[in-house]
């Protein structure tokens, strides 16, 4: 959902792309909603053999993933996702898109409808660095991965990882799986209880089916 | 008019063009008619092409190229009567994104056009005179008929791609839901599902023009040794500022002035827009027939996918087709938003669909313009669809 020079969290969207790609089916229909440049697109073309489609807001966007042979359209997932109908793919990805859609529930929801499973992934907004800053500083926190002031983000609906899994719960989906992951989209290499994710987890993975 | 028929005169030249045409002619004879829309059939008739590159061994790498309102066979060799290179040289050719040593382009005129196939100007065996408005009303559906009986004469059971814009891209939108199974790839430019009402209403004013020139005869004129040519190019006029965007009118003319210092108090062609329309007008009568253009103007009115389906996803329904729809921004006679109903029909019937529009301040037109964002999305969505279907690359690699 961002043009190329104004990519969410640069380094996390190369980054979760691995252990995204990792838990798609080979030779699942999948819909990519903010494919951005394609990147993630052509991985799980190549990779898994997918039959892959992708929406993009960015017209750049777009247009570089046609000319690189992937089926992708311009849209927005808070307006297109109402023309897909029911269950019209095995996976919907959305990757660090949730936060920048002005209706995220509803936008969920639509993902939930539309695909058997989904998998999300979404910044940790109660990263403790996060944390730290607005406690210390008061100000609203600027990190590597969340690169922009209050004014500027394109991310207009930051949640933690608890209040994800809570709106996953309202929307009664089951969360078959999650990972969490570093800044760089390493997965965490240890388990722990969700209030310690929610504290060291910079970004996390979320694959979804509806209950 | 009439008295002056050399072999070099235009006019002559056209009516020739409409019966006998330099390009390549299928027949189709009294045992192999057209049904079409208007609950008639035409027998015999016949369709006028043009061929580029090779058909491979398997008949897996055709592509059938669609031509606009006032195209032709044309695409990729020079018009006979204009003696002008083919009109989308830059899309077809060697090594172009419709390249023509990969693929085998075929490209025909269209039915009810005047440049081969059968249309008002060609002899109606029943008279031996022109058909005139003895021609039945053809549609989009008849022209895409026609197109896939010379198809099937080549043995090609499913074409690889089906590509045009404007008139061109509907056609393409006919073939994908009349024959599914027969496309592979569909790529409709700067069109829509439908013509719209301001669209039909531009058109029934070019009509007007036509019918309103009194040496159109009542669609006689040919037998009467006449041509409208005044009504003729008054419908082209008009129908050429729908092609071109306020901007690109503004860029190319502004208000500047036709050859003089100053405004001359009256009626000639004072601005240079006023002389660029005249132009237009009158180099356009010389390659084209009155009558054709009335009948291929109603073939888009009629235009209506959504209409003889039920509704557009239901056009569309189980499609295996690939679909690239390509709109630009300055378009108002195909503006995106119809590009988008289609998108939208397409992913309701849940098929394989890239939708890209173009940055471009040329209006509709630009679709026969060098915009090399089209050029790189086209090429791109081909050589793709080209992999799928499993064509070599020429040189063996994409």
């Amino acid at each position: 959902m961002t043009s190329a020079d104004q990519t969410l969290n640069g380094l996390a969207i190369r980054g979760d792309l691995k252990v995204i790609a990792g838990l798609v089916p080979h030779q699942s229909r999948v819909l990519d909603i903010g494919s951005s440049d394609g990147s993630l697109l052509d991985l799980l073309v190549r990779e898994r053999g997918v039959d892959g489609r992708g929406i993009e807001l960015s017209q750049d966007g777009v247009n570089k993933s046609v000319a690189r042979g992937l089926s992708v359209i311009q849209g927005d997932a808070d307006m297109d996702l109402a023309d897909y109908p029911d269950k019209s793919f095995d996976v919907v990805i959305m990757s660090q898109t949730l936060q920048a859609t002005r209706d995220p529930k509803g936008v969920v929801d639509e993902l939930l409808r539309i695909g058997d499973k989904v998998i999300i992934s979404i910044p940790n907004f109660a990263h403790w660095r996060n944390r730290l800053q607005l406690l210390l500083r008061g100000r609203m926190p600027v990190t590597k991965y969340l690169p922009y002031e209050w004014y500027d983000t394109p991310n207009i609906h930051f949640c933690s990882l608890r209040d994800f899994l809570a709106l996953c719960d309202e929307l009664d989906a089951s969360v078959e799986k999650a990972i969490a992951l570093s800044g760089k989209g390493n997965p965490i290499p240890f388990s722990a209880p969700w209030w310690v994710w929610n504290l060291v987890a910079e970004q996390a993975v979320f694959l979804l089916r509806r209950a | 008019m009439a008295e002056e028929t050399s072999a070099t005169d235009p006019t002559s030249r056209s009516l020739q063009e409409a019966d006998k045409p330099s390009s390549r002619l299928a027949v189709f004879g009294a045992d192999a008619p057209l049904t079409l829309d208007a609950g008639s059939s035409l027998a015999p008739w016949q369709i006028a092409y043009e061929t580029y590159g090779e058909l491979n061994a398997d008949k897996t790498n055709a592509v059938l190229v669609c031509h606009a309102l006032t195209g032709d066979q044309y695409v990729a060799s020079s018009n006979p009567i204009t003696g002008k290179s083919g009109w989308w040289t830059r899309m077809v050719g060697p090594g172009r994104p419709i390249d023509t040593d990969r693929y085998f382009v075929i490209c025909a005129n269209v039915l009810g056009g005047c440049l081969g196939t059968t249309g008002p100007a060609t002899l109606n065996p029943e008279t031996g005179r022109p058909y005139g408005l003895d021609m039945p009303v053809v549609t989009i559906r008849d022209m895409v008929r026609a197109q896939a009986r010379l198809v099937d004469s080549f043995g090609i059971e499913t074409l690889f791609a089906v590509v045009g814009g404007s008139m061109g891209g509907m056609q393409v939108l006919q073939w994908a839901a009349s024959y599914p199974d027969r496309v592979f790839a569909a790529v409709p430019i700067a069109a829509g599902a439908r013509h719209s009402s301001q669209n039909i209403a531009f058109h029934e004013v070019g009509r007007q023009a036509i019918m309103a020139d009194p040496d159109w005869c009542g669609g006689n004129y040919i037998a009467e040794g006449k041509r409208p040519t005044k009504g003729l190019a008054v419908a082209r006029m008009a129908a050429h500022i729908t092609y071109m965007s306020d901007e690109s009118l503004h860029q190319k003319f502004g208000r500047n002035l036709q050859d003089r210092e100053d405004l001359t108090f009256g009626f000639d062609a004072d601005f240079q827009i006023e002389s660029y329309l005249r132009h237009q007008g009158m180099t356009f009568v010389d390659r084209f027939d009155a009558n054709s253009y009335l009948y291929v103007t109603r073939a888009m009115d009629y235009f209506d996918l959504a209409a003889e389906f039920g509704s557009l996803p239901a056009a569309f329904k189980n499609s295996k087709t690939r679909f690239c729809i390509m709109s630009f921004t300055s378009d108002w006679l195909f503006p995106t938003s119809e590009s988008r109903a289609v998108v939208k029909a397409l992913n309701a019937a849940a098929a394989n669909v890239s939708f890209v529009e173009i940055d471009s301040d040329r209006g509709h037109d630009a679709f026969l313009l060098d915009v090399p964002e089209m050029f790189s999305t086209i090429r791109g969505f081909v050589t793709g669809a080209a992999r799928a279907r499993g064509i070599p690359a020429p040189g063996g690699n994409d």
